[in-house]
């Protein structure tokens, strides 16, 4: 494997005594697309706030672009986040009263860089998703598949470590789906890290790895069965039998 | 790794107030209406403070106007029984270096005046008779609306000039050759007519006659008042002379006063209620205040999936307490801006309705201005700080 770029080991998050991660261990690589699947509750939700920083790990260690969250302040986790994670929700969450390159643009508002310089490199991510001509549009006159696609490059414009996506293609019709499908296989394929969360088998079996979660715990990966590592496969249950505790 | 440089970023001005306006303008409606209780209580004080000091510049040019010299020596009011004037006040008031003109009027104690001969006695309508020495008018700053002064000669025609109210109550506007009067048993001929006096308006009640007219009617002789314009650098040394010329033996027992300054003091009264009016505005500011905390706390509310996705994309908590810091100033600098527009628009339509000069002091501008400011900081403290502790999860959290 190359450089990793998240590294979890023995994640466990508890909610009261509701244990929503119960002990996953994962890898993932620089340049790789992995679909997360799984029902709701599995946990996929909350392994992706982990991931993300969003939220802290009840247990266990989370590793992003080599920074070890535990012994991170909340602002230099802000800044982990300005700086090498990008987002793409499933409701887009685009400003209503501003325009797509200035939603592009307020993806690297908190990463200290000027304005002109934050609009020129909102341009370019806007044409890097396709959406060139659409830069002065507010998010009302876009298609859905069109603010995915806005929402999209403010996730990418400062060119994160990982692009996080969650339920990416939820709320939207099938060929608008397909079509923010193919665009993030293209950025993958130009080299972005991207894990996206769905609980669309389809979709999921099309991208080159899955991790299937079930009740707080990584139930399949598709990485472990290729390479055939009991080793690892036993590593995760005992974290599992750990954490579940 | 550079998240040491990140984390010490903050916002600039232009940012934030960018994000400010994109806050507010999602919400025109909204922002109109909270906004508009900070514009009332900014406009209720500007009206109140440049109504009240429109009047004063009024009140100001009249006085340069009747000027601020003008004396009045009148009998002193006191505990002790002090003799009235004597005759030769006026004579001696003149004799002073410090004294430019004088006038003299007396209380014609029996004295009434009637339209007609069947007026029954009792009916005086409250018009007093005096006795004029000199051109009271003139001396006063008053002018004649109608006809001319009395004939000041010794031995004068009988005559009559009417003060404003006295006038109008007789039912003589203007002179006129059979513009008479009713007076001691004969008729009167009307040569004058006064326009109001503002430096002694109770002689806008009075009707004036020749002394020697007087003298018929019963008048003692004595002046009531005598009316000295002096040397306008001089006012407070002309005080003390005139009292000793008038009684050179007992100069408490004359009252000098300067009408001017009752003039002034009417004015001061109204201070009073103009502090009243400032404070009610001022209370309409709290509640102003008070509406902006409100409508910030339900935006924040609202807002949980923007402040999610904002800390998702690298905001510090501080970037977030800033943005709805500044969102809250914004809103209430547009109700301040608003209300000073109004509160000008509203003095200056009242001004002009009055005739007075607009007079709007500055400091009431920039103190409201700086009002709003501080209201909304302190208004959004407590929402921003609740912005601020919004969960890096809620972007995920909400749909």
């Amino acid at each position: 494997m190359t450089i990793p770029v998240v590294t979890l080991r023995g994640v466990t998050k508890t909610y009261g005594d509701v244990g929503a991660l119960r002990g996953v261990t994962l890898d993932v690589a620089a340049g790789e697309l992995v679909a997360v699947v799984g029902p709701s509750g599995s946990g996929k939700s909350t392994m992706l706030n982990i991931i993300g920083t969003l939220d802290r790990p009840s247990d266990g260690t989370v590793t992003i672009a080599g920074n070890d969250v535990a012994t991170m302040s909340d602002d230099a986790l802000s800044a982990l986040r300005a700086e090498h994670i990008g987002f793409v929700f499933q409701h887009f969450h685009l400003q209503a009263g501003a325009t797509a390159s200035e939603n592009v643009a307020d993806g690297l508002l908190y990463a200290g860089m000027g304005r002109r310089e934050r609009h020129r490199r909102a341009v370019d991510a806007l044409k890097r998703v396709g959406l060139g001509h659409r830069v002065d549009r507010r998010p009302n006159q876009l298609s859905g598949g069109e603010k995915q696609r806005v929402a999209i490059a403010r996730a990418l414009v400062g060119d994160p470590a990982i692009l996080l996506a969650d339920e990416p293609t939820g709320a939207l019709d099938s060929a608008s789906g397909s079509a923010i499908l193919a665009l993030l296989r293209e950025l993958n394929a130009a080299g972005t890290t991207v894990l996206v969360i769905t609980h669309d088998l389809d979709l999921a079996v099309s991208l080159p790895r899955q991790v299937r979660m079930r009740d707080g715990l990584v139930e399949h990966d598709s990485a472990d069965a290729a390479e055939g590592t009991a080793r690892a496969s036993a590593a995760d249950l005992a974290f599992a039998i750990g954490g579940g505790r | 790794m550079n998240a040491a440089r990140a984390a010490r970023v903050r916002l600039g001005g232009v940012d934030l107030l960018r994000l400010g306006v994109f806050g507010l303008r999602t919400r025109p409606g909204r922002v109109v209406l909270s906004a508009l209780g900070i514009a009332i209580g900014i406009a209720a004080m500007i009206a109140v403070v440049g109504i009240s000091s429109s009047s004063k510049a009024q009140l100001d040019q009249v006085l340069d106007a009747l000027g601020t010299n003008v004396l009045t020596a009148t009998q002193a009011q006191g505990f002790g029984d002090a003799p009235p004037l004597p005759s030769t006040a006026l004579e001696s008031a003149l004799r002073q270096d410090d004294v430019q003109s004088a006038a003299a009027v007396g209380t014609v104690a029996d004295g009434a005046v009637y339209r007609n001969e069947f007026i029954p006695t009792a009916e005086t309508k409250g018009i007093g008779v005096m006795a004029a020495w000199g051109d009271v008018a003139e001396v006063l700053g008053g002018e004649l609306a109608s006809g001319q002064w009395l004939d000041d000669s010794a031995v004068a025609p009988e005559q009559i000039v009417l003060g404003a109210n006295a006038a109008k109550a007789l039912g003589i506007n203007r002179v006129r050759p059979n513009a008479r009067v009713w007076m001691g048993g004969q008729w009167v001929q009307v040569v004058g007519v006064l326009a109001p006096i503002e430096l002694a308006e109770d002689l806008d009640n009075q009707v004036f006659v020749p002394r020697s007219f007087a003298a018929e009617l019963g008048f003692d002789g004595s002046p009531s008042a005598v009316y000295a314009r002096v040397d306008p650098e001089r006012v407070p040394q002309a005080r003390d002379v005139l009292a000793s010329a008038i009684r050179p033996g007992s100069p408490q027992d004359v009252g000098v006063t300067r009408p001017t300054d009752a003039l002034a003091a009417k004015n001061a009264t109204d201070d009073s209620f103009t502090g009243l009016l400032v404070g009610i505005g001022a209370v309409a500011l709290l509640v102003g205040g008070i509406g902006v905390a409100n409508t910030m706390v339900i935006t924040v509310l609202e807002r949980r999936a923007e402040v999610g996705v904002r800390r998702a994309l690298g905001a510090r908590r501080r970037n977030i307490r800033d943005q709805f810091l500044v969102e809250s100033l914004l809103l209430s600098s547009l109700g301040g801006v608003a209300g000073v527009v109004i509160g000008v628009g509203v003095t200056a339509v009242f001004a002009f309705g009055q005739g007075w000069p607009i007079a709007i002091p500055l400091w009431a501008v920039s103190g409201g201005l700086g009002a709003t400011v501080v209201i909304g900081g302190v208004s959004g403290l407590y929402p921003a700080t609740r912005a601020a502790r919004i969960p890096p999860t809620s972007a995920l959290a909400a749909v």
